[in-house]
């Protein structure tokens, strides 16, 4: 067992050996280094191949059409493709957005941008177990609606939304409908021959493969326009320019490759994980799933161990690399944005701890955590003078508390 | 948060040894205890802290302290640093205990600043509940 343990999978993944080798492969002057949009020599052409390969893992993955991936440098720019491409595309067709107040900050920060250019934008609250289901969009839909943009799993809580539901409505109204899957890839079945979604975006490094790349689904049937956001170059049929990057290309093309082959075993295998731990972490006392346990992947846990706080949790688990919604941890010292949109308290936000496991996660990584835990939570509740209250029944909210 | 040694050292040992780092509580109701607690479970950090005096002549002395603190590391590290200041001085020294004393002791980032004003607090609040009590 290697110290530190690496628990923050949903973060980011290590590059599978096999990605790193592909990558390998595609940089020096023995690989394939050439420029794909060299079209007057063998360099060009064998580096075109290994893009259009690596096109192909990706749309296989996820059931589309390899005709429907554009490259982007991560999912992030993803986001920013399809909500500012729709937006500036369409805009006479409508100038209201809707996505939720969960979202990751790509598409939350694209979205503001738009406010600032007169589109308006509508923050669906999820509901308490983190879900945005297709009866909340409906409620917010208007007539000028032009884009719902909601993402397929919550990289905070692992919940896992309902992109047909969504989708059909989207369809039903002549909407389009975006989905961020940065989550998605590797974890759960994605079929865009059936799901009713227009834009989709994808990043590799959450799916072992490199960070600085990602792509965007835009679908042909129905037929989606966007605006490019980037130009020069003309690549990725105009709709997003810049010297494609092979060697980061074809290690997403690799990893989703993998990802497509190895799904079912990796799944099962992170399921067995999941239960262990939350089979041992559900004995202790006062602690609480963050996020819909019945409606959520297994890779992410979030939990609130209510009466500690999240920073100090981190630092007595040193072993231990997690991440946490406590605002300690932040460079803002807000609590989690996302636990609060759950209507969490603050001071549950801040006692939360994001376990989340990958394929490289061994049983005696969570056995040696688990036992870390254990002693961790104790310690510092011990040291918790809440804890002390909460045991002598004192209602925490009936404290007049001397706030700073 | 990158934390100096000292903050980390200091974290670390109070969680391992919490009897030898004076964690734990005194009854509130005894004549001789001084209690103080402040901040908010919302904000992230309370501090609650306990001093045991002792009249010597017309001076009293810090004889003993306890504290607990729920917060981040360099709430608990503020909160054990300011407890071994405390110990054997009189009440009057103790007043004089200022924030940047911790600070400077445990080198704590601009960005966790308020950790030591809450300690500061918290002892000027127990001095003030156990001088109501005389």
């Amino acid at each position: 067992m290697n110290l530190p343990i690496y628990l923050d999978y949903a973060s980011t993944t290590p590059v599978d050996p096999r990605v790193a080798k592909k990558i390998s492969d595609h940089l020096t002057l023995d690989g394939n280094f050439g420029n794909p949009a060299s079209r007057s020599h063998k360099f060009g052409w064998k580096a075109e191949e290994a893009v259009e390969e690596a096109r192909s893992h990706v749309a296989n993955l996820v059931g589309c059409d390899p005709r429907e991936i554009v490259w982007t440098s991560g999912a992030t720019e993803a986001d920013n493709l399809a909500i500012k491409g729709i937006a500036n595309f369409y805009h006479s067709k409508g100038k209201h957005i809707i996505t939720s107040k969960i979202e990751h900050k790509a598409v939350l920060d694209a979205c503001r941008q738009l406010e600032r250019e007169g589109f308006e934008v509508t923050y669906l609250e999820p509901s308490e177990g983190g879900l945005i289901t297709a009866g909340l969009v409906d409620e917010a839909i208007r007539e000028d609606t032009v884009l719902i943009s909601i993402m397929h799993i919550n990289n905070e809580l692992g919940t896992i939304n309902d992109l047909h539901a969504i989708g059909s409505l989207a369809r039903e109204k002549g909407i389009f409908f975006h989905v961020d899957a940065a989550q998605s890839t590797g974890k759960v079945e994605i079929n865009l021959s059936e799901l009713p979604v227009d834009l989709m975006s994808f990043s590799a490094h959450k799916t072992y493969g490199p960070k600085g790349i990602g792509a965007l689904f835009i679908s042909r049937k129905p037929r989606v326009r966007i605006e490019a956001q980037i130009h020069g170059g003309g690549h990725e049929r105009g709709m997003r320019s810049g010297t494609l990057p092979t060697h980061q290309i074809v290690g997403m093309g690799e990893a989703f490759r993998i990802a497509k082959e190895e799904m079912a075993s990796d799944k099962k295998k992170i399921e067995a994980l999941h239960q262990k731990f939350y089979d041992s972490v559900s004995q202790i006392e006062e602690i609480y799933v963050n996020g819909d346990i019945e409606k959520k992947v297994s890779n992410i846990l979030n939990i609130s161990f209510a009466y500690v706080e999240g920073e100090s949790l981190i630092m007595a688990l040193k072993d231990i690399a997690v991440s946490s919604g406590s605002a300690c941890t932040s460079a803002s010292l807000e609590p989690s944005y996302v636990l609060r949109a759950l209507g969490r308290k603050d001071e549950l936000a801040s006692s939360s701890i994001r376990f989340s496991f990958g394929r490289f996660t061994t049983d005696e990584d969570i056995e040696y955590t688990l036992s870390l835990i254990n002693h961790a939570v104790e310690r510092l509740r011990e040291l918790s003078p809440l804890w002390e209250m909460y045991l002598d029944g004192i209602d925490l909210d009936t404290v007049d508390w001397q706030t700073h | 948060m990158a934390y100096s040694k000292k903050v980390v050292d200091k974290f670390e040992n109070t969680i391992n040894e919490p009897a030898k780092y004076n964690v734990g509580r005194f009854d509130p109701k005894d004549m001789d205890i001084g209690t103080g607690m402040v901040g908010a479970p919302a904000c992230g950090d309370v501090m609650k802290l306990q001093i045991k005096c002792e009249q010597m002549g017309n001076t009293h002395i810090i004889k003993d302290v306890k504290f607990k603190t729920y917060g981040c590391g360099s709430a608990i590290a503020s909160s054990s640093e300011l407890v071994e200041m405390l110990l054997g001085k009189t009440l009057e020294e103790a007043k004089g205990i200022k924030n940047i004393d911790i600070v400077e002791a445990l080198e704590l980032p601009p960005i966790k600043i308020h950790c030591s004003v809450l300690a500061e607090d918290s002892i000027k609040q127990a001095i003030e509940d156990y001088e109501q009590k005389q």
